[in-house]
């Protein structure tokens, strides 16, 4: 063996450092290959990589604004935002939703509505992070969550701007109220180009002014860049950080006192209330009776409160004072009296004989008045509230006079009030008919149509808005402007304030002479008339006409027999009103769902409203509407 | 001067006695430099460095006492080490300890103990005797014999499984039969022998190993699984850049987005702080150190002594092109350490144990065999 090894040592020795030469050329190789890769990492696509990094280390966190206040006419907060602490889950985080809220209901009181609340929530709201299980959490129930945070994971404490309405129910159909962004709020958000902004936010204005300024109170998202790791923890603050711009303040032209009065007048009753100054179409009280809590949306409502709001017979989530369409009834007849002067038809001097009742072709049209009133002209036909005299009259203007002078009052339009989910109503005509109807025998306009159309019955079918806007009108001589709810919004940083300027939709020419008699009238209507009784004592001047709607059909020769007729069955109470008659400031609308006679039930309340309105008044005690048995019988017609 | 009665400079001789200085001063500046790496990577937190201080003291012991040894004496422990592996390997099979759904550890009760590690310096050993006692006739049939004794514990360890730890001892054995002087041809056809054989080992392989090299191919197929180590670590290699991002500056470790950051991604840190520059310097370091253990290799004395110095040098350089190809995503995620800078006891132990067999071997490059 050392013979063998000395004998090929030489040769042995050269092999190995030929494969030795070659393992370091590999090494070499293999070397090479790694500086290639780093500078193709390091140099090459450095630029990439840094962006990765900057990417990983760098979240864009979102700083969400305050949502502007809503404040009525006299600076009075109508919904504002509090800051409180809310206990919220990350579904995605948690394995079993229901046994972490076992889990937490060990620390907190967690109440089955609010269960059957995170419920619905997780239902509508899909891709965010975190959803509320219990929000407003008192001090005692934070420390106790905070102590045993270690326990849960996917759970955390949150402090959220929340919003309240402090006056609960009143205006509610107003302001409206805002809720979770939902997934269909998301994606016309997105058709917006819009949906940056609201990054972080989780409540968008679901009703009301909430949601027809939502741009306004928004605000402007701010970002902020934090530095986090792996684990998703923030680390600290980069700079720069955009600050959120708070959203505007919106100023209602709306008085709240004024609405607490009005609503307050309805007393348990259903109906509807616009108030508007005609000179400007600012709308000083609106009311839709009943309303409901805006503040049970504020954190997402609970089926529970959701179903009786839904189920209610009431229907109190109904904004009817600009989507419930009701007939006019007699409020209708100084628009006709207007109608038959202005087309000359008509003089105020002009009588007819009504007898009670009005008879067209085969037909028999009662006057609402058994036995009639006589000799009536048109004076008397407003205050007294003929029927014969527009039946009459009706027939004679025909359809297409009728609705061509109407539609400049607005009537069977929408009025384009700042408000989302309004009605247009109808104002009947050949044309309408024809659209509206599908087979023919039902397009064809009657002329015996005609006559009810001009006691405010019939197809005519109006918003209590429109009823306002057009007595707006009338009382403004005919300017008519854009009923609107807001008249200025603020910046509350800058202090700087943009005023939205009334809008004249159209000025109806009307001779003058025309219209102080049409108001001439109305004011009997409240001295002498109709309402009358409703206005005993009345400090001021004012104009106005009762009316009552029918809500079932009465048939030929039959009697409406008010006790005989199921309470919901029973007519509408209308009634229309502007005061003072020399330069109006208010022009308002009231209807009271099954209030029987205008008079009885809806006049009574403008005078409260008034009172307050022009004289500072405070009904004495909740004033009730009066009796049947005290109506006197030449008031009972309108 | 002296100290307890003897001579100070005896003192200082008998110490630097058998030590390779340009061979230390390459291993203590790679570990230095690791110790800076592990500070940043520890978020300056110094006890860590402390421990691998303590770890690096040890293994300065072991290399100088290794150091000490001649290379005849190393020799007649390459079977005994060999055998000991092979029975510890097949205890591990039977009782071992199961970390991580992997069975590797033995519990020796005061330690654990890993036997895959010892056959890292224990392979190439006893294949280094096997060829050195066959010196100057080695035939085919001694490549074949060197393939089973090779084969054996590397199947052993792939099974338990460890796959990074079976490739790098069978690396470390197919050195050694490659600088006994395989015939090319030969070597030619185990290479297409094993390419041929690639598919039927896929279907052998445990899940997580096959996606391990499935993620290698396209990381970005599960980016936070399997793919994850290796999309991090590259971006912080790849937004490094040139200059780096300055010691404790790198985001990606400091944000812990780097996983193992103080272990087998260790490179990513280093990579990040110190950019490309700092790459170019410690490729150039184990150039060095390569060309150094080469160097000793083409003057070492005897066939056992070659062929040990040349696969213990090459082995050094496998850990470290594993180590950065995987942290550079051009090799699959295997562990293996980096070199002098990961941090980790035993590992280091092993390291200069190879350093100190070097060592041992330079030392001993001029006595003639008698």
């Amino acid at each position: 063996m050392r013979f063998a090894e000395l004998r090929n040592t030489e040769g042995e020795l050269r092999a190995f450092q030929v494969r030795l030469g070659a393992a370091g050329l590999a090494v070499l190789v293999a070397l090479g290959l790694l500086l290639a890769r780093f500078v193709w990492l390091q140099v090459l696509q450095h630029d990439a990589y840094s962006a990765k990094a900057e990417e990983n280390r760098i979240a864009i966190v979102p700083l969400p604004p305050n949502r502007g206040l809503i404040l009525d006419r006299n600076g009075e907060v109508l919904a504002r935002n509090y800051l409180a602490y809310t206990l919220e889950i990350f579904p995605a985080q948690v394995r079993d939703v229901d046994a972490t809220i076992a889990e937490l209901a060990a620390f907190v009181d967690i109440q089955p509505r609010d269960r059957a609340r995170f419920r619905k929530l997780m239902q509508e709201t899909k891709n965010v992070d975190s959803l509320p299980i219990r929000t407003r959490l008192s001090d005692e129930e934070v420390a106790r969550i905070a102590a045993n945070r270690w326990r849960f994971t996917g759970v955390e404490i949150k402090a959220r701007l929340f919003r309240k309405y402090p006056y609960g129910e009143q205006a509610s159909h107003v302001i409206g109220y805002i809720g979770r962004i939902t997934g269909a709020d998301l994606e016309s958000l997105e058709e917006k180009a819009v949906a940056a902004n609201y990054r972080g936010t989780d409540y968008i204005g679901k009703a009301g002014i909430e949601a027809s300024y939502e741009q306004e109170l928004h605000g402007v998202t701010g970002f902020e860049r934090v530095e986090i790791d792996a684990a998703g923890r923030g680390v600290g603050t980069l700079p720069p950080t955009t600050t959120p711009q708070a959203g505007n303040n919106v100023g209602l032209t709306l008085d709240i006192r004024l609405q607490e009065v009005a609503e307050r007048a309805f007393g348990a009753r259903r109906g509807a209330l616009v108030a508007i100054e005609p000179a400007t179409g600012s709308v000083l009280a609106f009311v839709s009776r009943p309303g409901y809590d805006p503040n049970l949306f504020v954190d997402g409502i609970d089926p529970q409160s959701w179903d009786e709001l839904m189920s209610s017979p009431d229907r109190p989530l109904n904004n009817r004072a600009i989507a419930g369409l009701y007939p006019p009834g007699s409020t209708f007849k100084p628009y006709m009296a207007l109608a038959a002067l202005e087309l000359g038809k008509r003089t105020p001097r002009t009588t007819i004989s009504d007898p009670g009742y009005f008879v067209f072709g085969d037909r028999r049209f009662r006057d609402s008045k058994p036995g009639g009133h006589g000799i009536v002209d048109m004076y008397k036909s407003i205050v007294m509230s003929s029927d014969v005299y527009y039946y009459m009259l009706a027939n004679d203007l025909g359809i297409d006079a009728i609705a061509g002078f109407m539609k400049r009052f607005g009537f069977g339009a929408r009025t384009g009030i700042d408000l989302e989910g309004e009605a247009a109503g109808v104002l009947p005509s050949p044309e309408w008919k024809l659209a509206r109807f599908s087979r023919p025998e039902q397009q064809k306009w009657y002329a015996g149509e005609t006559i009810s159309i001009g006691i405010g019955q019939g197809y005519n079918a109006y918003t209590p808005l429109q009823l306002a806007q057009a007595l707006a009108t009338l009382a403004n001589n005919g300017a008519m402007f854009r009923p609107r709810l807001v008249s200025h919004v603020d910046n509350p940083r800058t202090g700087e304030r943009r005023y939205f300027e009334p809008e004249l939709v159209r000025q109806l020419q009307l001779q003058p002479e025309h219209v102080a008699f049409i108001k001439q009238a109305m004011a009997g209507v409240n001295i002498e008339g109709t309402a009358a009784r409703s206005f005993v004592g009345a400090q001021y001047t004012s104009g106005g006409k009762t009316g009552t709607a029918q809500v079932v059909g009465m048939k030929q020769g039959e009697k409406y027999e008010e006790d005989k007729v199921a309470e919901r069955l029973r007519d509408h109470s209308l009634y229309i009103a502007f005061a003072p008659l020399d330069g109006p400031k208010i022009a308002l609308a009231v209807l009271v769902e099954n209030g029987g006679f205008g008079a009885r039930t809806a006049a009574p309340i403008a005078r409260i409203v008034l009172d307050y309105f022009l004289l500072g008044k405070l009904p004495s005690a909740p004033r009730r509407a009066a009796p049947a048995a005290e109506v006197k019988s030449d008031a009972k017609s309108d | 001067m002296e100290i307890a009665g003897y001579p100070l400079r005896r003192l200082r001789a008998r110490l630097v006695e058998g030590i390779d200085l340009p061979l230390l001063a390459l291993a203590l500046s790679l570990s230095l430099l690791g110790l800076g790496v592990l500070y940043s990577a520890s978020y300056e937190n110094a006890s860590r460095v402390a421990s691998q201080l303590a770890n690096l003291a040890v293994a300065l012991a072991a290399m100088w006492a290794v150091a000490q040894v001649p290379p005849q004496t190393l020799a007649r422990f390459a079977l005994p080490a060999y055998a000991a592996g092979l029975v510890l390997l097949l205890a591990v099979a039977l009782g071992g300890e199961v970390v991580n759904g992997a069975r590797r550890w033995l519990n020796l009760g005061l330690m654990r103990f890993q036997p895959s590690e010892m056959m890292k310096i224990a392979m190439p050993m006893m294949l280094a005797w096997y060829f050195h006692r066959k010196e100057g006739a080695i035939r085919l049939r001694d490549f074949a014999v060197a393939g089973v004794l090779l084969a054996l514990p590397v199947a052993m360890i792939a099974r338990q499984p460890d796959l990074g730890t079976a490739l790098l001892v069978a690396a470390a054995g197919f050195y050694v039969i490659f600088l006994a002087g395989i015939g090319w041809k030969v070597l030619t056809a185990l290479t297409v022998l094993a390419l041929a054989s690639l598919p039927p080992l896929w279907g052998l392989m445990h899940d997580y190993q096959r996606r391990r090299i499935l993620t290698l191919l396209d990381p970005s197929q599960d980016p936070l699984g399997a793919g994850y180590h290796t999309i991090q670590s590259t971006i912080a290699v790849g937004s490094g850049g040139i200059a780096g991002k300055g010691w404790l500056n790198g985001s990606q470790t400091h944000l812990e987005f780097i996983p193992e950051r103080h272990t087998d991604f260790i490179f990513a840190v280093f990579s990040e702080e110190f950019g490309l520059v700092g790459n170019v310097a410690l490729l150039t370091l184990y150039a060095l150190l390569i060309a150094r253990g080469l160097s000793i290799a083409a003057q070492a004395p005897t066939l056992f002594a070659r062929l040990l110095a040349g696969a213990v040098t090459l082995m050094f350089f496998t850990y470290a092109f594993v180590n950065m190809g995987m942290v550079a995503g051009i090799v699959p995620v295997v562990g293996v350490p980096l070199p002098f800078i990961s941090y980790g006891g035993s590992a280091l132990a092993t390291l200069f144990v190879g350093i100190g067999l070097l060592m041992s071997i330079h030392r001993h490059r001029k006595l003639v065999q008698t």
